[in-house]
Parts: structure tokens; C-alpha cells; sequence
């Protein structure tokens, strides 16, 4: 289904743009240090093929624990600059994190035949990471929740 | 050198993904994240033309830790799509949370496997 267009309402194509560039830029430099962290992960925790993929587990629920703290301080408490979450959320946890390899890894390990490996990876990322935004969050507010009472 | 690929691919990868959610998410009125999904089947589909490229022997490792490691890695996100399904199961979403889940690891590992089997088809 398409909306209807409101041409006449909506911001000039070059205005709209111009103020997204400080946004755009907070991300791309978040973006770097993230995938730079990522890539340090990798390094540190080197995977042989056929492996369970740790560095990428590791990774991906470490980034889900984060932004579930990162999300609730900053709706609920922290009125911080309109720059941080773009730059922390969707730069540095978006781009410390990642789903491409997650799914590459998975097709690399059915690919040379240790599918059994390529299930339990693909099921325990998505239990771990789902539990760890959720408890995250939650643990969060529980916390921000006792300190005003 | 190494790290220097992998942050000039992600300070292009992690604005794509933004600017792509945006264009996505403004073209429809449901709740239901599209634009997350689609960051991530097209990386998914990239890095796997890519895996498929290595394998053959037409990409290098400095065109893996650029466009696989950088651009894909940062195109592409995990607790984005982890912290929106939880929103959407803690607002009463719980079915587009469930559809959200099944249809990101079934569109992502399916354009994974196309990109390596049509990167071998091509290049073999």
C-alpha cells in the first residue's frame, strides 16, 4: 500500500539532507569504531573452519546486552544530546554488531558439512541475543526504578 | 592497513544502513521493521557473493576485510534487530515480533546461500 504523497508538505529534498549530514556523520564515525572493535574481537578469538563461530557469538550478544541498557537510560533518564544515539546506537552498536556474518557463518559451516554445529550456532545467537536485550532492559529499569523510589 | 580497510568499508556501511531504514521506513505505516530487514538480507546477500568470490579465488583478503569485514559488518546489525523485536513483543506486537524473528534468519540465510551459489555459478 502506498501513502499518499503531500509533495507540497514536504521539506525540500537539498534542507532535508543538509540536516542530516551532522547525523550521517556521527554514524559513520561510530560505525568505524564499532566494526574496528568487531574486527578486534575477530582477531582475538580466531575461528577454524568448522568451529563454532564464538568471536561473531560473542559479539552479537554483548552488542544486544548493551543497546538494552544503552535504550532505556536513554529514553527514560538521560536527555542527551540529539546526536548521541544516532552516533552510540545506530553507529557503534550498529556497526560493532552484525547479522551478514551471522548468516555467512551459518551457510560456511552447512557447507562443509558440519550442519550439526551450524544449528546449535544458528538457534543459541538468536536465544542469546533476544535474552540478553530483554534482561538488559529490564535489569535497567529495575535499577532506574529503585533509585527514585 | 588491515584496520584501516575495515573502517573505510563501515563508515560507509553503517550511513547506508541508516539512510536505507529511513528511506524504507517512510514508504509504509505498519510497525513492523522493514527497513532493519532489509539492511540485512541485502548484506547478507553481499557478503555471501563475497564469500562466494573468495572461495574461487577472485576476492582477496583486502577486498573481504573491506566490503565483507567493513561495509557488510556495519551495513548490517544484530542488536538493532534484537532491540526492535523486544519492543515489538513489549507492546503487544508479539505476532510481528515472532514474524520479525522467523523472517529475518529465513530471508538472511537464504540470500547467504544465494550469494555464495551464484558467485560460484559465476565465476567458476
Amino acid at each position: 500500500m502506498t501513502a499518499p504523497r503531500t509533495t507540497s508538505l514536504r521539506t525540500p529534498r537539498r534542507t532535508a539532507l543538509r540536516g542530516q549530514a551532522p547525523v550521517v556523520a556521527v554514524i559513520a564515525l561510530g560505525g568505524g569504531i564499532g566494526a574496528v572493535a568487531r574486527y578486534a574481537v575477530s582477531l582475538w578469538l580466531p575461528a577454524h573452519s568448522g568451529d563454532f563461530p564464538w568471536a561473531t557469538f560473542w559479539t552479537n550478544v554483548v552488542g544486544c546486552a548493551v543497546i538494552g541498557v544503552f535504550m532505556v537510560v536513554i529514553t527514560d533518564i538521560w536527555a542527551a544530546h540529539r546526536l548521541v544515539r544516532p552516533f552510540f546506537g545506530t553507529g557503534v552498536l550498529g556497526g560493532f554488531t552484525t547479522f551478514s556474518t551471522y548468516a555467512v557463518d551459518i551457510q560456511k559451516l552447512v557447507d562443509t558439512g558440519h550442519t550439526h554445529t551450524a544449528l546449535v550456532y544458528l538457534a543459541a545467537t538468536l536465544l542469546a541475543a533476544l535474552t540478553a536485550v530483554w534482561l538488559a532492559a529490564t535489569a535497567t529499569r529495575r535499577v532506574l526504578k529503585w533509585r527514585q523510589s | 592497513m588491515n584496520w584501516l580497510l575495515v573502517v573505510a568499508g563501515a563508515v560507509v556501511g553503517a550511513p547506508l544502513r541508516y539512510l536505507t531504514d529511513r528511506a524504507v521506513q517512510s514508504r509504509h505505516d505498519s510497525v513492523f521493521p522493514w527497513g532493519t530487514l532489509a539492511v540485512n538480507v541485502a548484506g547478507s546477500l553481499i557478503l555471501g557473493l563475497l564469500t562466494g568470490a573468495a572461495a574461487v579465488g577472485v576476492a582477496n583478503s583486502h577486498v573481504q576485510l573491506l566490503l565483507g569485514t567493513g561495509l557488510c559488518g556495519a551495513l548490517t546489525t544484530y542488536s538493532t534487530f534484537s532491540y526492535e523485536t523486544l519492543r515489538l513483543t513489549e507492546t503487544g506486537a508479539g505476532l510481528y515480533a515472532a514474524a520479525n524473528v522467523a523472517g529475518s534468519v529465513a530471508a538472511g540465510l537464504g540470500a547467504a546461500f544465494a550469494g555464495v551459489w551464484i558467485a560460484q555459478t559465476v565465476w567458476a
